[in-house]
């Protein structure tokens, strides 16, 4: 193989790099073995910590956290996506007293910590609200506006000669843009507002620290209680429950891209987006 | 009411007779619920009799309000004292619907009826007073100190200068230890958190209601003890929807004859008081305004 | 009164946010240029280690990674004393592989004719890539990295749920103070967080402007 980096491996070059992938396999493993060996000297991850997950009571406490976590993520990226389409028209609108406030809100949610935007909601609604729903605020606000901005971009990538031609039959801004540049941004954007799903489900996670229901609040709950205490044990279970999901979620998107690549569709680029930056 | 009040006393004394032939099997001890009691109609007490009631606590208070991951009910001195007032309303244990209640939600639920009643570490203050009522109290702590079973080096709110001194973000017990004290504040989220940061080491003591410090130290005697005087006064109280006038004395009554006929000290026997802590003197309780 | 409390309590926050935000942006920035070496090494162990790596660290949220840090670390032993470097840790292998990933991509914009130009000179594959292939690599890479160091910006607040008094800490803390400020305890410290972030993307566009090349 070849690449920027290195040519076709030669002879001495592939005897090389044999060697290079033996001592690095040993290297590797070596290093697991040794940490593995630690965790279990110091009983973090024997079989009894691990006895927790066995209880089927608990199991199904943490489904239940699970469908929570999904729920909320869920709702906020359906309501981020009318959030993101709104602004994102407001910022491309001709009438700068639309513009300025969509451009004001978008880059202020962006760059405010999420989990100070989730605080300020829950201390001051929260009576209202309720965890839930402060939790989905903060997150459809602050996705929402990362989204406007994937939008926009999008929308300024649709071929200039499908608005040219829109408006040489007589459509108004508006309904250019509902009718013909938006629905082409949206399937253009779709692999950009899978990615956003990988961090809005992420960022549910901080849903914790309002006590928000969710699988982290439902593990938490485990490692706490005097029986158990493994917050080793229980933190690997988390990470790998949501690396699977999120793990599936971006292959769809990156499945979706190429296949809209192999389609010639004009396609978004994410190299900004959260999903990228964490 | 004297018609109330009667009747509080004859449950207390079945209540007792109860108890004295049942003997403490489960955890917590038994109460016996009223069979058909009868109140004023349009009265919360009638109104709960009839629909069942839901009531706040806490889920992350050992001791106080805990519910054990996969566990159906919490458990917990609050649990049990809401468990004696449902009685009075004659409704079972099993029929009561827990919901829980952080520090913030508590007088959000009570506003928009989430729930009828509160019992969740609920301090008793004239700003909460404003906007619910509170009656009570049904116990009294104050701020101490939670170690490490085998360190000496703090006995008391004086030795905290420089130490590390773990409890929940924003609380008034975070505030005192750091500016009365010259204690380093570490915040976190809920207790349990500092609880296993004292345990592995991290931090030299938490600091928080007694009562909730007692629970912690239940768990697990052996490595936890509470030290100190209590240095400020928390009381505890039943919150409810305000102006419920009928209502608050009905909790006032009823927790007085729980006081009376011995199930007040079973309950914190059961819960706070397998840390070995003794039994303290029950409260006097507030008048309803 | 307030204004004066609200100052000096938030200068503390910041100052430990900054902190929080130099050493494990340092941390962050080492880790993921040897992952990103790794990643595109001929050796495979090396290959399959920094792809496992990037995808579990990107996958997961920070806050199970404070959780293993802060409740975690110290059932091992470790770090018991001090809760600013298991918070430094959480950021800083989070970060790291988006750090990664950022530069990998970087590498692959240089073109491959630049390379093959360094190989056919008899440079060695160290020599291509320090001396041809990163440099131009981080040119094209400076306003994602810039997004990644923003992102660690933002996320240092999750340390405030950590035993962290940070910025957003003080929020609470306000609030328990001078009731009815919520809201300028708010605008106070986003203005903070936007000051950070607005130094980061400046020194950014100053940077890209100083090693563009004219094409």
């Amino acid at each position: 193989m070849s690449s920027v980096l290195f040519d076709v491996a030669g002879p001495r070059a592939r005897a090389r790099q044999r060697v290079g992938t033996v001592v690095g396999t040993v290297l590797v493993l070596g290093l697991l073995g040794w940490v593995l060996w630690i965790l279990w000297q110091k009983e973090q991850i024997t079989p009894d910590k691990w006895e927790a997950f066995t209880e089927p009571q608990i199991l199904e406490g943490l489904a239940e956290g699970l469908l929570d976590t999904l729920k909320a993520a869920a709702v906020a990226i359906a309501l981020a996506v009318a959030f993101g389409l709104v602004f994102a028209s407001g910022r491309l609108s001709d009438h700068a007293v639309l513009r300025w406030p969509s451009v004001l809100v978008v880059e202020f949610f962006r760059a405010v910590p999420l989990l100070l935007l989730i605080l300020f909601i829950f201390f001051g609604l929260g009576s209202t609200l309720g965890t839930f729903w402060s939790l989905v605020l903060g997150l459809t606000l602050y996705n929402g506006s990362v989204l406007a901005e994937i939008f926009r971009a999008g929308i300024l990538s649709v071929p200039r000669g499908q608005s040219e031609a829109a408006y040489s039959v007589g459509m108004r801004k508006s309904q250019v843009m509902r009718m013909v540049l938006m629905p082409q941004a949206v399937r253009a954007m779709l692999p950009a507002i899978i990615s956003q799903c990988v961090v809005a489900l992420k960022d549910t996670a901080l849903g914790f620290v309002i006590g928000a229901a969710g699988i982290v609040d439902e593990a938490a709950r485990i490692y706490i209680s005097p029986l158990y205490r493994n917050p080793l044990a229980v933190g690997l279970v988390l990470s790998a429950v949501f690396i699977v999901i999120n793990y599936a979620l971006s292959r769809l998107a990156q499945y979706l891209e190429s296949r809209m690549r192999r389609e010639g569709r004009q396609v978004v680029g994410e190299e900004a987006s959260a999903a990228a930056t964490g | 009411m004297r018609f109330g009040r009667t009747k509080a006393l004859c449950a207390a004394t079945m209540l007792a007779l109860a108890l004295g032939a049942c003997g403490e099997d489960t955890e917590g001890g038994d109460v016996e619920v009223e069979d058909s009691p009868e109140f004023p109609a349009g009265s919360t007490m009638a109104e709960l009799g009839e629909e069942g009631v839901t009531i706040g606590v806490k889920f992350d208070q050992p001791g106080i309000g805990f519910l054990e991951p996969g566990a159906d009910d919490p458990s917990g001195f609050d649990i049990e004292m809401a468990k004696i007032i449902a009685a009075e309303l004659g409704i079972a244990p099993e029929d009561i619907e827990w919901k829980e209640t952080v520090s913030d939600n508590r007088e959000p639920f009570l506003e928009n009826d989430t729930v009828d009643m509160v019992l969740a570490s609920y301090s008793i203050t004239d700003e909460r007073r404003n906007i619910v009522g509170q009656a009570g109290p049904y116990y009294v702590t104050g701020q101490q100190l939670l170690v490490a079973a085998d360190d000496d080096s703090i006995s008391g709110p004086e030795d905290l200068e420089g130490k590390k001194v773990c409890s929940v973000t924003g609380s008034t017990s975070i505030q005192t230890v750091e500016e009365k004290y010259g204690a380093d504040p570490i915040p976190f989220d809920t207790y349990s958190d500092c609880v296993t940061q004292l345990q592995n080491g991290s931090v030299d003591a938490v600091t928080t209601d007694g009562a909730i410090l007692l629970g912690y130290a239940a768990q697990d005697p052996e490595n936890l003890k509470v030290v100190g005087e209590e240095f400020s006064e928390e009381r505890y109280g039943v919150g409810y929807s305000k102006g419920d006038t009928e209502f608050c004395e009905f909790l006032t009554d009823t927790i007085e004859a729980s006081i009376e006929d011995g199930t007040w000290e079973e309950a914190f026997q059961a819960t706070l008081g397998e840390a070995g802590v003794e039994t303290p003197e029950p409260p006097d309780l507030d008048p309803c305004v | 009164m307030y204004f004066s409390e609200l100052v000096s309590r938030l200068a503390d926050g910041f100052l430990i946010t900054v902190q929080l935000l130099g050493w494990s942006g340092l941390f962050a920035a080492l880790i993921g240029t040897v992952l990103a070496g790794m990643r595109v090494s001929p050796i495979t162990p090396f290959r399959a280690v920094g792809t496992v790596y990037v995808n579990t660290f990107r996958n997961t949220p920070l806050v199970v990674l404070f959780l293993i840090a802060v409740v975690g670390l110290p059932a091992l032993g470790i770090l018991q004393d001090s809760f600013f470097w298991r918070a430094v840790i959480a950021l800083s292998t989070y970060t790291a592989a988006f750090v990664c990933e950022c530069l990998r991509s970087g590498i692959n914009t240089v073109q491959p004719g630049q390379a093959e130009a360094a190989r056919s000179v008899g440079m060695t594959f160290g020599q291509t890539l320090a001396i041809v292939v990163l440099p131009q690599a981080f040119r094209a890479v400076i306003p994602p990295l810039a997004s990644v160091f923003i992102a660690l910006t933002k996320n240092t607040s999750v340390a405030a749920a950590f035993g962290i008094t940070e910025a957003t800490y003080q929020l609470s803390n306000l609030i328990r103070d001078f009731p009815g400020s919520l809201v300028t305890n708010f605008i106070g410290i986003s203005i903070g967080y936007i000051l950070i972030v607005a130094v980061i993307s400046g020194t950014a566009s100053l940077l890209e402007r100083r090693v563009a090349v004219a094409r």
